[in-house]
């Protein structure tokens, strides 16, 4: 990051009686100062937009949480502290809008990403076609959320939908189930939608960090007698570690922020089943105009997604982070 | 080199000064873009006619009063129910309202009236002079009109006499015992009895309204409405009465994820005679033959049946009706057009196309089905009238009772919880 425009010190004005090579320390102050002042001109733009966009709306949204408010008419006035706080941790919704990003969270980690990593690592295999099967796979990806939420609800429909008629055609009547109407089967059939439109981004992933990994150490490994199970597990997959990473990262900040698909298919329902924390803010903002309890939904969520982000970032991405601009201070 | 470097610097504070200016252009969007295209004005129409054969009609009124005022362009945005809703929440919160919207009165416009955001209309609706009182009483408040009807109707349950008449149903039931033994025999037959849009929470609300209206009687919830107190036993019972009928699991498979108007929605299974019934307003026949193709002779109507010991007769309507309020900022000729939609022979063309019921006398004549003439006469001598809970009373408190009672008729919630869910919220809401 040292380009010569921006480095060099073009006020080098030799004076009498101070040596050229050591300027007085007014001086250095001096340009030091307007070093900063360009810095600053130059985040300024960027700071201003981020301010207006992200940090004012999060302060905002902080600040009404503390308000009784119907969202109406200027600025809230019915201070309630934290009652807002107190009355969602006691709903039962709330309980159970985290006990599915749970369950969601574990189903991905544990069945979506690695079926994207062996998909992956199928399709880095030399074979006829390879660009084609990327392709496809990756195509849900590219449809909206919505688009997918429509098209499985009239696939899971009960008595027309393609997934009955499929499980009827072959004999299965007794797995026949109506799917998204069910509380005991939402989640799983919710969970179904979000692998197939998601897997294929995870594939990406997991194929562009295996192309990254050198041939010669898989070689290597295979002439030391590794079979192709050894190889992965002690060659591909530590090397893997930092698209894993980042890819449950993205898996899990995702799934707490989890809304279009849910809205769509479910509205979170039957009876709040499928309901996630996005869905029950929704419902408190715009259905019933309780701005204030909704903005201390929207207050919950936001450190969730933090206080995980950061302590992921610390603990878990430590050694994927290093050396990248958040720990330039360790380095300059 | 110094140059280089104050180009750099100016350039930097070129971008500081646009971005600026254009922070400053996103606050200042809200001014009024009509104010500066001398005698052109758009008018911005939302509204939720996206079935037929409200579509027809209403494009017909604005081409037709575009063709008689050349310099008015009317913007249609036309949005599903719930949609609606949502965006219209949005709109209030921000204080800015489009010039003519749907509005169904009640604690909603009551809402939008204190946002400042729309006007007051009572002028107009005596110069238009024919609106029934029924019509118009949904749109008053404290004595003023901020709203235009359109039409006004009642909910009821809208049923297959086919079907009925192979259960050994031979006449609409006028009791709730007689309602649930029916509901029995549809089930022995091998149909469904009745179709449930669950995912949508508002057709389920309408089976706990019409008990509580049954039970507890209508002063009874205009009564709660002041004391927000719905624990009364009135209201519990009407929910113990809607616990006895979902027992008997009387919906269709997968009612709880079903919607209103899709294909294998409630309506659609009404009107593909998939369903013996469904509780719901005057514009079911049109909904159900848009989403299911209709039953047409079939499709008979009975008002909700009396319940044994209530306080309230069955003779008492549940209902509301389509009406439009004009934004505070809207341009006259907003207005215009609302007077211009409700000239009788624009309101004769509407009813005469099944769109909705009237909401001027002289217009009656226009039905031509059968069906709606019994609900315009059922509503003609109705007793008593009570506007839609979740229009009359605030969004939450109408959004607790869609959410409580799709609760009861999934079996999480008793009829004591739910009562108690309800008054907690509307004590909240104060």
């Amino acid at each position: 990051m040292t380009h010569p425009a921006l480095t060099e010190r073009p006020e080098k004005r030799p004076q009498a009686g101070v040596s050229p090579a050591r300027p007085r320390p007014a001086a250095v102050r001096r340009r030091r100062l307007r070093g900063l002042a360009t810095v600053a001109l130059f985040i300024a733009p960027a700071f201003v937009l981020y301010g207006l966009l992200v940090l004012a709306p999060i302060a905002i949204a902080a600040y009404t949480s503390l308000f009784r408010w119907n969202g109406l008419g200027g600025w809230p006035e019915d201070f309630i502290g934290f009652d807002n706080f107190t009355r969602l941790f006691d709903s039962d919704v709330f309980h159970g809008d985290l006990r599915n990003a749970l369950i969601i969270i574990v189903l991905s980690l544990l069945v979506q990403l690695p079926f994207a990593l062996g998909l992956a690592l199928l399709l880095n295999q030399r074979m006829r076609g390879r660009a084609v099967y990327r392709l496809l796979f990756f195509a849900p990806y590219v449809l909206s959320e919505v688009i997918t939420g429509v098209l499985f609800s009239l696939i899971l429909s009960p008595e027309t939908g393609l997934a009955n008629q499929l499980l009827r055609a072959v004999g299965l009547e007794e797995l026949e189930r109506a799917w998204l109407a069910d509380p005991s089967t939402v989640i799983p059939a919710l969970f179904a939608v979000m692998t197939w439109k998601y897997f294929g981004f995870y594939m990406i992933l997991f194929l562009a960090g295996r192309q990254g990994i050198p041939r010669e150490l898989g070689e290597a490994a295979a002439i030391d007698g590794a079979t192709a199970w050894e190889q992965f597990r002690h060659v591909t997959l530590p090397l893997l570690g930092p698209t894993v990473r980042i890819a449950a990262f993205l898996s899990i900040i995702g799934t707490v922020q989890l809304f279009d698909l849910v809205w769509v298919l479910t509205g979170g329902g039957p009876d709040h089943a499928s309901e996630t924390l996005a869905v029950t803010m929704f419902q408190f903002g715009f259905k019933r105009t309780q701005i204030g309890y909704a903005s201390a939904i929207s207050v919950v969520m936001f450190l969730l997604s933090m206080i995980f982000a950061l302590a992921y970032l610390r603990f878990v991405m430590r050694r994927d982070t290093q050396g990248a601009v958040t720990t330039m201070g360790d380095h300059r | 080199m110094s140059l280089r470097r104050r180009g750099v610097v100016v350039m930097g504070a070129a971008v500081t000064a646009a971005s600026l200016l254009l922070a400053g252009c996103g606050g200042g969007s809200e001014s009024d873009p009509e104010a500066a295209s001398g005698g052109k004005v758009t008018i911005d129409w939302w509204h939720i006619g996206t079935t037929e054969p409200n579509k027809t009609i209403y494009d017909g009124w604005v081409k037709a009063y575009q063709a008689q005022h050349p310099n008015v362009t009317i913007q249609v945005t036309s949005l599903e129910n719930d949609a609606f809703k949502s965006k219209m929440a949005t709109v209030t919160t921000a204080a800015s309202a489009p010039d003519i919207f749907s509005t169904w009165g009640g604690g909603v416009l009551k809402q939008q009236l204190d946002a400042g955001i729309i006007k007051d209309l009572s002028v107009d609706a005596d110069a238009i002079g024919t609106f029934t009182p029924a019509a118009l009483a949904a749109y008053q408040i404290d004595g003023k009109t901020y709203g235009i009807p359109v039409d006004v109707g009642m909910v009821g349950f809208w049923y297959n006499k086919k079907l009925f008449a192979e259960a050994g149903v031979t006449e609409p039931p006028a009791t709730w015992s007689a309602f649930l033994d029916t509901v029995k025999k549809l089930k022995a037959a091998g149909t469904t009895p009745i179709a449930l849009a669950g995912k949508e929470k508002w057709p389920g609300h309408y089976y706990w309204t019409y008990l509580a209206m049954r039970t507890a009687g209508l002063d009874a919830l205009k009564q709660a409405a002041t004391t927000h107190d719905f624990t009364g036993p009135g209201f519990v019972d009407a929910g113990r009465k809607l616990k006895e009928l979902a027992d008997l699991e009387p919906f269709q498979k997968g009612f709880a994820n079903a919607a209103y108007s899709t294909p294998d929605g409630q309506a659609a299974l009404v009107g593909g005679g998939k369903a013996g019934m469904e509780l719901m307003g005057q514009w079911a026949p049109a909904v159900e033959k848009d989403a299911g193709g209709g039953i047409g002779e079939d499709l008979g109507f009975f008002p909700f049946p009396a319940v044994e010991g209530g306080q309230g007769a069955a003779t008492e309507a549940l209902g509301g009706g389509n009406g439009f309020a004009v934004g505070a900022d809207a341009p006259a000729e907003a207005v215009d057009f609302l007077k211009f939609i409700s000239q009788m022979e624009n309101q004769k063309k509407f009813v005469e196309s099944g769109a909705g019921l009237p909401s001027q006398t002289g217009a009656e004549e226009a039905i031509k089905d059968a069906n709606l003439k019994t609900v315009a006469t059922t509503l003609a001598g109705a007793t008593g009238f009570q506007l839609y809970l979740d229009q009359a009373y605030p969004p939450a408190v109408g959004q607790e009772i869609n959410d409580s009672v799709a609760g009861l008729i999934a079996g999480s919630k008793t009829p004591e919880e739910v009562a108690a869910a309800i008054t907690e919220t509307a004590k909240a809401e104060g």
